[in-house]
């Protein structure tokens, strides 16, 4: 599917589908389950996490020729909790309060999500600078895309709303799906979804 | 007594009530990867716990005497006046939580790494042993949310101030907690190894629907608190 686009597009798309960080590499989960009781936590955190992404896959393909490759790992979380403090500062500057105090501490743990770290040793660190820019986009679209879905399913049934507006009349929520354990269920079960339509392509085309 | 009670209080909040992985949702990563053999999930456990108890004890003389505007920081015992409006910077607004603010993340993370490497050295030349049964897992530690996170928790995003006990015992405490969910997840998957499990729900999926029975059950320990 992939090898009949533009290339610099596919760069992006695959970051989206095939190699969707938390459905299909599984990384950076912690945020994943904390933030996604309501879309609008969500949004946010995705949006934050990608121009974390963003930001630092350009700096560290930038810099890929100047990092020696023994201190490479400490270089990358230095320029990585950089960005991170920078969407911490524009957070508590730019938004309500609220919003700061909901995502807590997953947005200073944002310099530990696998996905920024993974993307920036497994691709920028060896790709141009436009294709490592493309990949940041690509992943943190995923990224977000896949908070927003966990997010939906979790409080339109566990909450009866979306987006804080109500959804259903005479609907009584299961109020344990924004609970701990609704995370980790409504995760398993997508992770379980995704693996079953991969399957199923499989054995279409073979 | 009182410091006792309070103790208490934390090894029985920190290991159960907000289990770090089933109620906090950190350090999932080692938690799905490294669960497969009990064996593992111990070694994995207790280097954590070492890590963690390390680290917040750090982290925590850190952000006291540096980071924190406050009658125990160094800066503010040098020249009193750093943060004082009527200081030359006067004018500009100097924010006495510009320190804490701009350089936590960076500092504490970098302390951590600084702290892994460290122990690691130690542990090879102290006690090889030990350092070839945690050997693979010390270095992942580095990038693991738990130990940023108890970090965070015992300091900046501290319910209350602690003491320097209170929060090593919650990093030890949390440590703990997190070595027994690994160890009950370990169990489970073990046995689920013999199961007759869906394909699509083979590895990854079916350990977070069982995560989440598991969560389930620790969610009961929530409700017993006194609020």
């Amino acid at each position: 599917m992939a090898a009949k686009e533009h290339p610099l597009l596919a760069e992006v798309l695959k970051g989206i589908f095939a190699e969707n960080p938390i459905f299909v590499v599984m990384l950076g989960l912690c945020a994943t389950l904390a933030v996604t009781t309501t879309a609008k936590n969500a949004l946010p955190m995705g949006l934050s996490t990608m121009a974390v992404l963003v930001c630092s896959n350009v700096i560290i393909s930038l810099l890929r020729h100047v990092i020696p490759s023994q201190v490479r790992i400490p270089c990358f979380i230095v320029v990585i909790a950089s960005f991170v403090t920078m969407v911490e500062l524009a957070l508590k500057a730019y938004f309500p309060p609220a919003l700061s105090e909901q995502l807590g501490i997953f947005i200073p743990l944002i310099v530990v999500n696998c996905i920024i770290l993974g993307r920036a040793e497994a691709f920028a660190s060896k790709n141009t600078v436009l294709r490592s820019f493309l990949d940041g986009v690509g992943s943190g679209l995923g990224f977000t895309g896949a908070l927003l879905l966990v997010s939906s399913i979790r409080e339109v049934l566990g909450n009866g709303t979306w987006w804080g507006i109500k959804v259903a009349e005479r609907f009584e929520p299961a109020a344990i799906l924004v609970q701990a354990p609704g995370a980790f269920l409504v995760l398993g079960l997508l992770m379980g979804f995704f693996k079953w339509m991969s399957l199923r392509r499989r054995e279409k085309s073979s | 007594m009182n410091t006792i009670r309070n103790l208490l209080f934390i090894a029985v909040a920190s290991t159960l009530v907000y289990n770090f992985v089933l109620a906090r949702f950190l350090g999932l990563c080692p938690f799905i990867g490294v669960t497969r053999k009990t064996s593992n999930a111990i070694g994995m456990g207790m280097a954590l716990t070492f890590v963690m108890t390390m680290a917040v004890f750090v982290t925590f003389l850190l952000y006291t005497y540096f980071l924190h505007y406050g009658p125990q920081n160094i800066f503010v015992r040098v020249w009193p006046r750093i943060f004082d409006y009527n200081s030359p910077f006067r004018g500009k607004t100097v924010d006495t939580m510009v320190l804490e603010r701009v350089l936590r993340t960076g500092s504490y993370i970098l302390v951590i790494a600084a702290l892994v490497q460290l122990v690691e050295l130690a542990l090879k030349k102290v006690s090889p042993a030990l350092y070839h049964a945690l050997g693979i897992y010390l270095p992942l530690i580095t990038t693991n949310c738990a130990v940023l996170g108890v970090a965070c928790l015992t300091t900046t995003d501290a319910t209350r101030p602690l003491t320097l006990i209170e929060a090593t015992a919650t990093g030890f405490f949390a440590g703990v907690g997190f070595t027994i969910a690994m160890l009950l997840m370990s169990g489970i998957r073990e046995t689920l190894e013999l199961a007759d499990v869906p394909a699509s729900l083979k590895g990854a999926p079916i350990a977070f629907i069982c995560t989440s029975f598991m969560a389930l059950s620790f969610f009961g320990f929530a409700l017993k608190l006194p609020t």
